[in-house]
């Protein structure tokens, strides 16, 4: 099919084009990540000194509550879904994604999902109207969360869209991977990239009802008088932990596995050497994703729970080391032997590699529930998650944008500028979160606007660290937009080392690909090596 | 508690090592500048939980150089831009494979035996409990929290510190002035008291929205949530004062409702004790209803204590 000239209002708001449609959730990914990230510098400047500065305590709480949930549902989720809307297709040789109306329609449930969220904070902020945003913490606990005003039901009304949309994406991709494929494309020669995602899509379709079913009751609970979560009714607040957590700790790996997937096709590139252990590979990302249904309590183990409970949460918490441990070992066995370069996505993966890993050790530590009643609540625990949240996932999306970036433009994007952002985004960011490592552990709680002085040359520390990964991103804005402008044009292979499907059509890739399905040779997979 | 004699010295030498390496290292029950690590506190809840840290600490270093020094290694040895010529035929061992999923289900073992231990002495499950020798009710309010001496008639509520609240409330507060309060945000009006040498069972629950009573130097945290009980308990050898914070985001002042423990020697504890009760009412000696003691159920939801 011949290009047709399509008007603006064609071209970005009624796509089913996989590629249109992934760029507009990169983008909007981006958007969110930038706005996530103010919330996040109003934070970190507030913390700059002890006392209180800047906000009140209140507005700090909304701060912190809006800031997760705008980074969690609209940055990080949204950008993987559009990595997996460009690449999924190319990657199996499929035309486009199976159900391309619904994703149109997926990604069009995000803008308005997130103007709900935002519309009570920025009402108050703007015109003085009403009481602000959600201020509960993004885990919504009641009785607190129920406390809130009206902005309790506009952030359950987004949460429910979000988790529309990302039922449908997930419907999609595994729709996609499972029908979609070029003959030949066993599942097992499917990128990692693919395979990551196709798990993380069964864990978003089991979880995210859940996560709406336990809003659902907070809604009602609020403004329709049931007693779900309300001890004097009859109801038990702890039973909304454990649902919210059924759903929140599947949601760490949604936000990870399909991180391991991007720095899994990385790496071999750069090091010119297939994967170590693709197979072993697939079952560990399926282990962890098996494991991450039967860890919900080890966030609540200061909540009051039975010796046993403690005690199986603590064993089956630590397992999930297992098969995590084998990806990194795949990972570093990766590079042995191997011819390595160290262009930008490769510096991003290698930097996940380390800093993710970092964040697994805390995280090993915190599942051990002597210790835990000390870290539980703290910086410590903020250090852990951002670790494995900014380092972890952050760092991979940035590493794909950088990997694929070519494919998408047409372009190269500026090597020394992207290397730039990396070593700026990588101090700063060590600068910001290692420390909070030690407020933790000195005593520092979550959550708190104000501080002892004890802690005060940290926190000065941390948010010095902050505004700087702050400016350091807007670089990153900077390099794609000149690489989508214009540059050394790139090749249909862009990285002459790397395999797969996506790297046979030109670059940038045209409007439509794979209207035939392509002829698979196995030389042409990523990980070379198909029989282990 | 005892831990094995390996795991004790492992702790020893981390503990001597991370002296050596920190800037300032608290070996108080205050956190103080610059410091880097968790304190031992001063009960054997406390000196557990600092061990199984540091045990852990210590696992992950040890992976951690290995892995890191690995990868460190491969990178400086196999550079494309040396000339390394890869070895693409490196694809898979399963020898390999098995060798890194054992030995790390070996570690976690190694480290899950004295962390259970652990979890049982707190839950006084491994048969040496000792009785509990006196009951304090905590009940956790926004922004205060609320101290009952079960069966003493003794109830009084604890906040910030006039002076921290003042510091707080005036954006104008310099630095200089919030550091000539070394207390700040760390001092209430009346802090907890309680005699040292003391098997104390605390019940902890909460009037409005779910608190988190934690003083570090005890050692542990227990979530206080409106219409449930929670317990824990304490023992503290040493006399002195001990901060704490609450620990689950509450609201607005989550930040500003601290604890202060003060350990008292037991004498003087119940000098203190009888000082805090109401004025004299007959030699008392049937103790059944006092009307202190009436006053304290009345605006409780939470009504049965488990007796001591």
């Amino acid at each position: 099919m011949a290009d047709h000239k399509q008007s603006f209002f064609q071209r970005w708001f009624h796509s089913t084009n996989h590629k249109d449609i992934g760029t507009l959730y990169l983008v909007f990914a981006l958007v969110m990540f930038f706005i996530g990230g103010a919330m996040a510098m109003v934070i970190r400047a507030e913390l700059f000194q002890p006392g209180l500065q800047l906000v009140s305590p209140e507005f700090f709480n909304q701060m912190t509550t809006t800031h997760a949930l705008v980074m969690i549902f609209g940055a990080v989720m949204p950008a993987f879904v559009g990595l997996a809307n460009w690449m999924i297709p190319l990657q199996v040789g499929a035309p486009d994604m199976a159900l391309p109306r619904m994703n149109n329609w997926s990604f069009w449930i995000m803008p308005f999902a997130f103007t709900l969220l935002l519309l009570p904070l920025l009402l108050q902020i703007l015109f003085g109207i009403g009481s602000g945003g959600p201020a509960g913490g993004w885990t919504l606990y009641p009785p607190l969360s129920l406390q809130g005003g009206t902005s309790t039901a506009f952030t359950i009304f987004a949460i429910h869209l979000m988790g529309v949309s990302s039922i449908m994406g997930a419907i999609n991709i595994i729709a996609t991977v499972l029908n979609m494929r070029a003959p030949g494309m066993d599942l097992l020669k499917m990128p990692i990239f693919v395979w990551t995602w196709l798990i993380t899509a069964f864990l978003l379709i089991a979880v995210m009802p859940v996560l709406a079913g336990s809003v659902t009751m907070l809604l009602t609970d609020k403004f329709f008088g049931t007693s779900f979560f309300n001890a004097a009714g009859g109801g038990d607040p702890v039973m909304y932990q454990h649902i919210f957590w059924f759903f929140g700790h599947p949601e760490v790996y949604i936000m990870i596995l399909p991180a391991f997937g991007i720095v899994s096709e990385i790496i071999p590139t750069f090091a010119r050497k297939p994967l170590f252990g693709y197979q072993a590979m697939v079952y560990a990302t399926a282990s962890i994703a098996f494991l991450s249904f039967i860890v919900w309590a080890h966030h609540m183990f200061t909540v009051g729970m039975p010796l046993g409970a403690e005690l199986y949460f603590m064993y089956a918490t630590m397992l999930i080391a297992i098969p995590t441990g084998v990806k990194v070992f795949n990972w570093v066995t990766t590079l042995w032997r191997g011819s390595i370069s160290f262009e930008t996505p490769m510096l991003f993966a290698l930097g996940f590699v380390i800093m993710f890993t970092i964040g697994g050790f805390s995280g090993l530590m915190l599942a051990i529930v002597p210790a835990d009643f000390q870290y539980h609540d703290t910086y410590f625990v903020v250090a852990h998650f951002h670790y494995v949240l900014v380092t972890g996932a952050i760092f991979a999306i940035m590493a794909g944008a950088y990997y694929w970036l070519p494919k998408w433009t047409g372009y190269m994007y500026n090597e020394t500028l992207g290397k730039w952002h990396f070593w700026l985004s990588t101090i700063f960011v060590n600068l910001l979160f290692f420390p909070q490592h030690f407020l933790g552990l000195a005593g520092m709680q979550r959550r708190v606007p104000d501080y002892n002085p004890a802690f005060a040359d940290f926190n000065m520390w941390s948010s010095i660290g902050g505004f700087g990964f702050g400016l350091a991103q807007l670089l990153f804005v900077y390099i794609v937009w000149s690489s989508a402008r214009g540059g050394v044009k790139a090749e249909a292979r862009a990285w002459p080392s790397a395999k797969g499907l996506e790297w046979t059509v030109p670059s940038p890739a045209p409007h439509h690909t794979f209207e035939k399905p392509p002829v698979i040779k196995d030389g042409d997979l990523a990980h070379g090596d198909i029989t282990h | 508690m005892k831990l094995p004699r390996m795991n004790q010295a492992v702790a020893t030498l981390a503990g001597l090592l991370c002296t050596s390496m920190a800037l300032a290292t608290s070996s108080g029950t205050e956190p103080v500048r610059w410091q880097l690590n968790m304190t031992p506190g001063v009960t054997s809840t406390a000196a557990n939980a600092y061990h199984a840290h540091m045990i852990m600490l210590w696992v992950c270093i040890v992976i951690g150089i290995l892995v890191f020094g690995a990868m460190a290694y491969a990178m400086l040895r196999f550079r494309h831009s040396k000339g390394a010529k890869p070895d693409t035929d490196f694809t898979h061992s399963t020898k390999l494979e098995l060798i890194w999923t054992i030995i790390p289900i070996l570690i976690l073992i190694g480290s899950a035996w004295p962390a259970t231990k652990m979890v049982m002495a707190q839950y006084s499950a491994d048969h040496s409990a000792e009785k509990d020798e006196m009951v304090i009710k905590i009940t956790g309010y926004q922004w205060m929290w609320r101290y009952e001496y079960v069966g003493e008639g003794v109830d009084f509520i604890s906040r910030l510190d006039r002076k921290s609240d003042d510091l707080r409330q005036t954006t104008a507060s310099t630095q200089a002035e919030i550091e000539s309060h070394a207390n700040y945000l760390r001092d209430v009006d009346r802090p907890l008291v309680i005699p040292a040498d003391t098997r104390i069972r605390f019940v902890v629950t909460a009037d409005d929205v779910i608190h988190a009573w934690w003083v570090p130097a005890l050692g542990w945290k227990q979530d206080a949530i409106p219409g449930i009980i929670n317990d824990a308990w304490t023992k503290v050898a040493k006399p002195g004062t001990y901060r704490g914070v609450c620990a689950e985001l509450c609201g607005k002042d989550h930040g500003f409702m601290p604890i202060v423990v003060k350990v008292l020697p037991k004498d003087e504890y119940q000098a203190w004790l009888k000082a805090q009760k109401p004025a004299p009412v007959e030699a008392a000696p049937a103790p059944v209803v006092t009307p202190a003691a009436e006053a304290t159920t009345v605006q409780t939801e939470t009504a049965a204590v488990p007796a001591a």
